[in-house]
């Protein structure tokens, strides 16, 4: 039996009280995440219940009851505390899927501060852009990646203290780095700040087409859709062993990856290890996950491992599979029922949601292909591009709008209201995405109505890499647009023309993505360099990506009146 | 062989590895144990491509195949052979 029962019966009766209802919730009382994702389950009885499985690739196994998660999270709040750090402050946190990012999630919300999570595989720039916009007060991090921070640390004047949670003594701290161990202490008493609806919880960062990466400002009140969604889209039970496999430097990775599961009380189990079919199958059969939420990438990464290596395991205990990040294709959908016996349901939302809007809902069929119909108390629309108004007949292909006002829905762009006023029109949340609705209201992805870059679910802005292209000192000018894979949906690739002096060459091509993963990440690396003598520009100068990207893609280059050389 | 670990072994810790990372041998888990990931896959791929100028196909180029400092080198043997 699902939590969610029937659609229309659901749309019908909803309100979001439903979900502050069962948080015993009322308007105008404190609403802590940190509070609800850890004490208020010890209060139900399940101190002991176990929270978090946790396993490193080296084998490495730890176990966390409610009441650890409870402890430690005050520990967390408590250190921060003593180290002054303030209500509202931003508090950085820079690791791998270890317990403290998980737990110290949870600390840094009861010390009333604002967590910035960030992708570990940053590189120095930029982890620079993203501590710098937000003004970060503190980081967490490991000694493997506190390298980067000290690079760039002499940049970053509001930056305090730089915490290494896993400081071994080897080596002196340096400037502004101080040790912390979480599991030394257990705190038992903690008074958790008594944050309301509207206080800021965290900043997660999203590219966008132009300009730099932007902070995208969650609140505590997000906690009411993250719970709702967690239970009626991804069905978790009481009796769930859940495993969302994305990482908590991106917003799925906390939403569903830290606040879904632990406000329900759920066990969930984190693998830290890079992707192999078999770790993963391992890790499903040992821990007899139930709920498995991951990516359309690894899905397609797991069925070019092959059916064969499937049968080596027991993976009978899986019940539900989602998938999020990008679209997944009716091909991935079919192969897991095939082989699991079960679909993967796609669900959709974005950073700037806070929780799914669009889904498969359990019970319901799948439309392979289709990313499902819009969650009850979500108005989504496919509207017309050219005046922003829904249209009324279903089929045609537009931009998804999204009515505002749920509780998880961004309240600002940090620092940058402007951008934030950009995302609306016409009363609209704009996603940014074109679809079209079929008539019984599924609706399926067309592709994305600006220049950003999908690679293995995660955004990357071609301003962004193209900028740190110019750094490079054979660089003359660039171009970065998307080519399509068929693992990753898209990747990166950059034209290049090239300074006088150098010249183009295979080892050139791999210094210059060398240069971008380690200056930005690898997401952003282009995985092709084409060097070219010119780039398609306007008679005003601007580079055409269009034309590069109609090409890459074999679709029709379009009007090219504009076109400097034409 | 031993010439071609060391060179692959080099290369994974000039590139890919912070100063302060615990340090590698011809069997650390270099993909599982999220030393590269599948997007740097990609420049390794390319750096052994053109250093022993040879063509390792995408269906052969897997995370298990790009594991450890051993297992590249074994893949990377077979083409330079071939």
């Amino acid at each position: 039996m699902t939590h969610f029962g029937n659609y229309e019966d659901r749309v019908k009766n909803f309100s979001w009280s439903i979900s502050e209802e069962e948080l015993g919730y009322k308007p105008g009382q404190v609403i802590n995440i940190g509070w609800y994702c850890s004490d208020r389950i010890c209060q139900q009885g399940k101190a002991d219940k176990v929270a978090l499985i946790w396993e490193g690739f080296t084998g490495e196994k730890k176990v966390f009851t409610y009441n650890d998660i409870r402890l430690y999270s005050n520990t967390f709040a408590k250190f921060l505390t003593d180290l002054g750090i303030k209500a509202g402050e931003r508090i950085c946190l820079f690791m791998d899927r270890v317990p403290e990012l998980y737990i110290g999630f949870l600390g840094i919300l009861k010390a009333g501060a604002i967590v910035q999570p960030l992708f570990s595989a940053f590189g120095e720039e930029s982890l620079f852009v993203r501590l710098e916009n937000a003004e970060t007060s503190a980081i967490f991090t490991q000694r493997k990646h506190v390298s980067k921070v000290r690079k760039i640390r002499d940049k970053l004047p509001h930056l305090k203290h730089i915490i290494i949670v896993d400081y071994d003594g080897r080596a002196p701290l340096q400037e502004r780095e101080v040790a912390f161990s979480m599991e030394k202490e257990r705190v038992e008493h903690y008074e958790i700040y008594p944050t309301q609806a509207e206080t800021p919880s965290v900043l997660h960062y999203t590219s966008g087409t132009t300009g730099m990466p932007k902070g995208v400002k969650h609140v505590h009140y997000s906690l009411i859709s993250q719970y709702l969604t967690a239970k009626w889209v991804l069905d978790l039970h009481d009796d769930d062993i859940y495993w969302c496999t994305a990482d908590p430097g991106w917003v799925t990775g906390t939403s569903y990856g830290i606040i879904g599961p632990f406000s329900l009380g759920v066990t969930q189990c984190v693998l830290d290890s890079g992707f192999s079919a078999e770790a993963w199958y391992r890790f499903i059969e040992k821990n007899r996950v139930t709920v498995w939420y991951s990516a359309p990438t690894a899905i397609r990464s797991l069925m070019k491992a092959g059916d064969e290596i499937i049968k080596k395991f027991d993976l009978s205990s899986l019940r539900y599979l989602a998938s999020v990040g990008e679209p997944l294709n009716p091909e991935a959908v079919n192969w897991s029922i095939r082989v699991f016996g079960k679909p993967f349901h796609d669900t959709y939302w974005q950073t700037e949601t806070g929780c799914i809007v669009i889904t498969n809902f359990p019970g319901m069929p799948v439309k392979p292909g289709s990313m499902g119909r819009p969650f009850p108390g979500i108005t989504a629309v496919i509207l017309n591009p050219n005046n922003h108004e829904p249209y009324p007949e279903p089929g045609r292909i537009g931009l998804i709008g999204l009515k505002p006002g749920w509780p998880s829905m961004m309240r600002t762009y940090w620092n940058n209201e402007e951008a934030y006023k950009n995302k609306f029109r016409n009363g609209w949340y704009l996603t940014g995405d074109r679809a079209r609705m079929d008539r019984d209201g599924y609706i399926w992805f067309v592709g994305r109505d600006d220049d950003v870059i999908n690679t293995g679910g995660h955004l990357v802005s071609p301003f962004e890499v193209e900028s740190a292209l110019l750094e490079h000192p054979a660089v003359a000018e660039s171009a970065v647009v998307s080519k399509p894979d068929p693992i990753n949906m898209e990747v990166v690739k950059a034209f290049v023309t090239v300074k006088p002096g150098f010249t183009a060459s295979k080892d050139l091509e791999l210094d210059i993505m060398n240069f971008i993963r380690k200056k930005l990440s690898p997401l952003a690396m282009p995985q092709e360099i084409e060097f070219v003598d010119s780039l398609p520009k306007t008679r005003s100068g601007k580079i055409m990506r269009r034309i590069l990207h109609a090409r890459e893609w074999g679709e029709e280059i379009g009007d090219t009146s504009t076109l400097e050389n034409e | 062989m031993e010439d071609l670990k060391e060179i692959i072994k080099n290369y994974v810790i000039n590139e890919y590895l912070e100063p302060d990372s615990d340090p590698i041998d011809y069997d650390t888990p270099l993909i599982s144990g999220g030393i590269v990931d599948s997007f740097s896959m990609v420049s390794l791929k390319r750096f052994l491509e053109n250093k022993y100028n040879i063509q390792i196909p995408d269906d052969q180029a897997t995370p298990e195949a790009f594991d450890s400092v051993n297992k590249i080198a074994e893949l990377v043997k077979r083409f330079v052979k071939a």
